[in-house]
């Protein structure tokens, strides 16, 4: 064996390989070829290191130097100055506004505020291989508990740690254990839920792929504490990666003896599989989980009975999240009070949140809970881009709701966020500046709704569905007073009267958007106009004569022949024609096109009367 | 050959969907045909109609001819503040086929799906099991192109 004087850590999380570490990688190991240095250095492929937005990203140990937006073009660059000279390459590192340089990984801010314990391994190891897991002090948790601990006093100390649940319900983690525990059955299960679906939350595939023994090793915990021989991690079909880390982590769990018969020498004896799901959000719920695993449509059915009682196979089940399992192996190496020590009176720990949108430092973050809005999005997140100003904050997907300016000092925990109408979800944290219109980022979240409600129960299928036609309405110029109020009266009753999670919190969205941007619903039903110039039918471009230099390019790219005019009359658009497609704005090369809010006066009355005949129609 | 990849599996109900997903992939156009469906009923003694419900239920599976080349573009929130909008446009008509259709040289079919995952990079798109990030307008052309001159 040689001895390797450097370690150059290359995130090949999902994120950094759609942006091309793999060929990165497969460069460096060309040039170190050619130069003779593939003895001397040591590239590790690691998981997601969480800054996405400067993938590829890379490390480079004993320095810790941090590199970020590498292109394949800069490998020899770096060998030959970093490898060869010891003169790291200063343009690839990162620079702030102010263009100080951060040399290494620890001084960028990105970094600063955040506190790992699910994700500490993610980005620091190789994923795929189980000694550098145990290095870090893998598996020493699951030798303890099996050697020393009962499985009630493992049930103690999650209690102690006040773990909740970080999928979305944030439901008290030792509760569902015990409940499984003190259930008499010949046969338990435990599952892994990794069927993330909620819209920019990704840290459930990121701890898989970046650290796959961690989950492993957390669900032998939990099998050990309620009696359970076999788990099933259940991961969604769009994540590949995930999927084959697992199955990689569980065929070496085996081979080491860690996983299978009378593991540590105790009688505990496990055995672990994975499921794929096939493209349905609505299995995150854990009926809808549980049948999907049987072979079934997954359809949540009521409850009671729980998966406690009545779960897998009628048997005893628990269903934790991956994040949430992710954390138990650090409570037992670090102590129920060392964990409960972070975070507030109810929310304890750390919490993986996915900065995703108009965000500068988009990617995976963890936090102390209770950090506020403001630390998150500004000082974590780096604030907004392109100068844009913060708008509001959709936290929890699809399920949770919107926050707004007044809400930054907002600490993040369970029951704040709940009490403004927003959920801490499984940690998805869209951020939006002020060229988003908040109307029509409820109808997408709803038209996600109603393609992803599975049609079991009414309230879900059909008042979604009439939402989703209101906000149509609204947003396409044909709002009629009290449209706002028939939305509030129909999203409280699909939250009351829905069967499952997902039609239950559906509603939120359109609730928490309604409850603080009234009056831009209020402006589209109204005044026909949209501020934001986002929704097509309430808004029309219109061209500067006195800026347009008759160049006629508008006219030629105009996909419906829309534009007519000459060098000396200038161009003109004939608004009732327009399909909007923006093309005229982009080609215009001294900016004379613009967007307006509200709909062009022609397009109004020919609207009135086209309205006006179909009343006559009627009568 | 369906009744091989069925026998790689235990003759149990669970193993429906894992079946499915292997039957697919393993057919140059990416769907179930009926065959399929009634070798997979008698395998695993289920009725045909439990399937039928199965593979409608979930998104991913298909019943009818797909291209080689399954386009998968995010259209979740995240990816459309990104702008998704104009790569969909872009896509229809560097393919010429509208959303789940299928291109006329049978390379490609264009479908839309709920959040890949990959938020940090959006707009993103998978093609089969890659994942693009990042996209624009330029780079999706020079995807396609890439792909189309491997055929």
């Amino acid at each position: 064996m040689s001895l390797k004087r450097i370690d150059l850590l290359i995130c090949c999380g999902s994120g950094c390989v759609s942006a091309g570490s793999l060929k990165i990688k497969e460069r460096f190991h060309e040039v170190l070829q050619e130069k003779n240095l593939a003895n001397e250095i040591n590239i590790i492929e690691t998981g997601c290191m969480g800054p996405c937005d400067y993938g590829p990203v890379m490390v480079i140990y004993p320095e810790g130097t941090f590199y970020k937006k590498v292109s394949p073009d800069d490998v020899e660059e770096i060998v030959n100055e970093h490898f060869i000279k010891g003169r790291p390459v200063a343009r690839l590192m990162l620079q702030d506004d102010e263009e100080n340089t951060f040399n290494t990984q620890r001084e960028v801010p990105f970094y600063q505020k955040q506190v790992k314990v699910a994700l500490a391994n993610c980005g620091y190891i190789d994923p795929e291989s189980m000694d550098e897991y145990i290095a870090t002090g893998g598996y020493e948790a699951l030798g303890t508990v099996l050697t020393t601990m009962t499985p009630q006093d493992t049930i103690d100390v999650i209690k102690k740690s006040g773990l909740r649940g970080r999928g979305g319900g944030g439901f008290p983690t030792h509760i569902k254990w015990q409940m499984v525990h003190d259930n008499k059955s010949d046969e338990k299960y435990v599952i892994c839920n990794g069927d993330e679906g909620d819209p920019g939350a990704f840290m459930d595939r990121s701890l898989l792929e970046g650290d796959p023994h961690r989950i492993l090793e957390g669900m032998m915990i939990a099998a050990y504490a309620i009696g359970a021989s076999n788990g099933f991690f259940y991961i969604r079909a769009e994540y590949p990666l995930a999927i084959k880390r697992i199955k990689l982590a569980i065929e070496q769990a085996k081979e080491a003896g860690l996983m299978g018969k009378n593991v540590f020498g105790s009688n505990f004896c496990f055995d672990a599989e994975v499921r794929t799901g096939a493209g349905a959000f609505v299995c995150g719920e854990e009926m809808a989980l549980i049948h999907s695993i049987e072979g079934s449509r997954g359809n949540p059915t009521p409850k009671p009975p729980y998966p406690a009682v009545q779960g897998l196979w009628g048997k005893p089940t628990i269903v934790n999240n991956v994040e949430t399992i992710g954390n138990i192996p650090t409570i037992f190496l670090k102590g129920a009070d060392w964990f409960a020590s972070m975070g507030t009176e109810t929310s304890k720990g750390t919490k993986v949140f996915a900065l995703t949108g108009d965000i500068k430092n988009t990617g995976l973050v963890e936090v102390p809970m209770g950090i506020t809005l403001r630390e998150l999005i500004f000082d974590v997140g780096g604030g907004m881009t392109g100068g844009h100003k913060f708008k509001a904050v959709q936290l929890g997907g699809p399920s949770g709701g919107c926050l707004t300016v007044e809400h930054l000092d907002v600490a993040v925990d369970y029951e704040t966020l709940k009490e403004r109408g927003a959920m801490m979800g499984s940690g998805g944290v869209i951020v939006m500046n002020d060229k988003n219109c908040m109307v029509n980022i409820a109808k997408f979240f709803m038209d996600f709704c109603v393609d992803e409600s599975c049609g079991k129960c009414s309230p879900c299928r059909i008042g979604l569905k009439q939402m989703l036609d209101i906000l149509e309405r609204i947003t396409s110029g044909k709002g009629k007073e009290g449209d706002v109020e028939e939305l509030q009266r129909l999203g409280e009753a699909v939250s009351k009267l829905s069967l499952c999670g997902l039609g239950q919190s559906a509603p939120n969205p359109v609730l928490s958007t309604i409850r603080y941007f009234r009056e831009e619903y209020e402006a589209h039903i109204r005044d026909k106009s949209c501020a934001t110039k986002v929704c097509l039918d309430l808004m029309h471009f219109d061209i500067d004569k006195d800026r347009c230099i008759g160049c006629s390019l508008c006219a030629r790219k105009c996909p419906v022949t829309c534009i007519t005019g000459s060098r000396e009359d200038k161009y003109t658009i004939h608004q009732l024609d327009c399909v909007k497609c923006g093309n005229c704005q982009d080609v215009c090369p001294v900016k004379a096109v613009s967007r307006i809010p509200g709909m062009h006066p022609e397009v109004t009355a020919k609207r009135e009367a086209e309205a006006k005949i179909a009343n006559h129609h009627d009568d | 050959m369906y009744k091989e990849i069925c026998k790689k599996y235990a003759p149990t109900k669970d193993n429906l969907i894992q079946i499915l997903h292997e039957i697919q992939d393993s057919h140059p156009q990416h769907y179930i045909s009926p065959d399929a469906v009634d070798t997979v009923a008698e395998y695993l003694n289920v009725p045909a109609n439990h399937i039928y419900g199965v593979l409608t239920f979930y998104t991913m599976y298909s019943t009818s001819p797909r291209g080689k080349n399954i386009i998968r573009l995010c259209e979740s929130p995240p990816c459309y503040i990104k702008g998704s909008e104009n790569i969909l446009r872009k896509l229809k008509v560097i393919l010429g086929v509208e959303t789940g259709g299928t291109s006329k040289d049978g390379l490609f079919t264009l479908e839309l799906c709920a959040c890949l995952g990959v938020c940090g990079n959006a707009p993103v798109m998978m093609i089969n099991e890659d994942v693009y990030g990042d996209l624009t307008e330029e780079k999706v052309e020079e995807i396609i192109d890439k792909i189309r001159g491997m055929k």
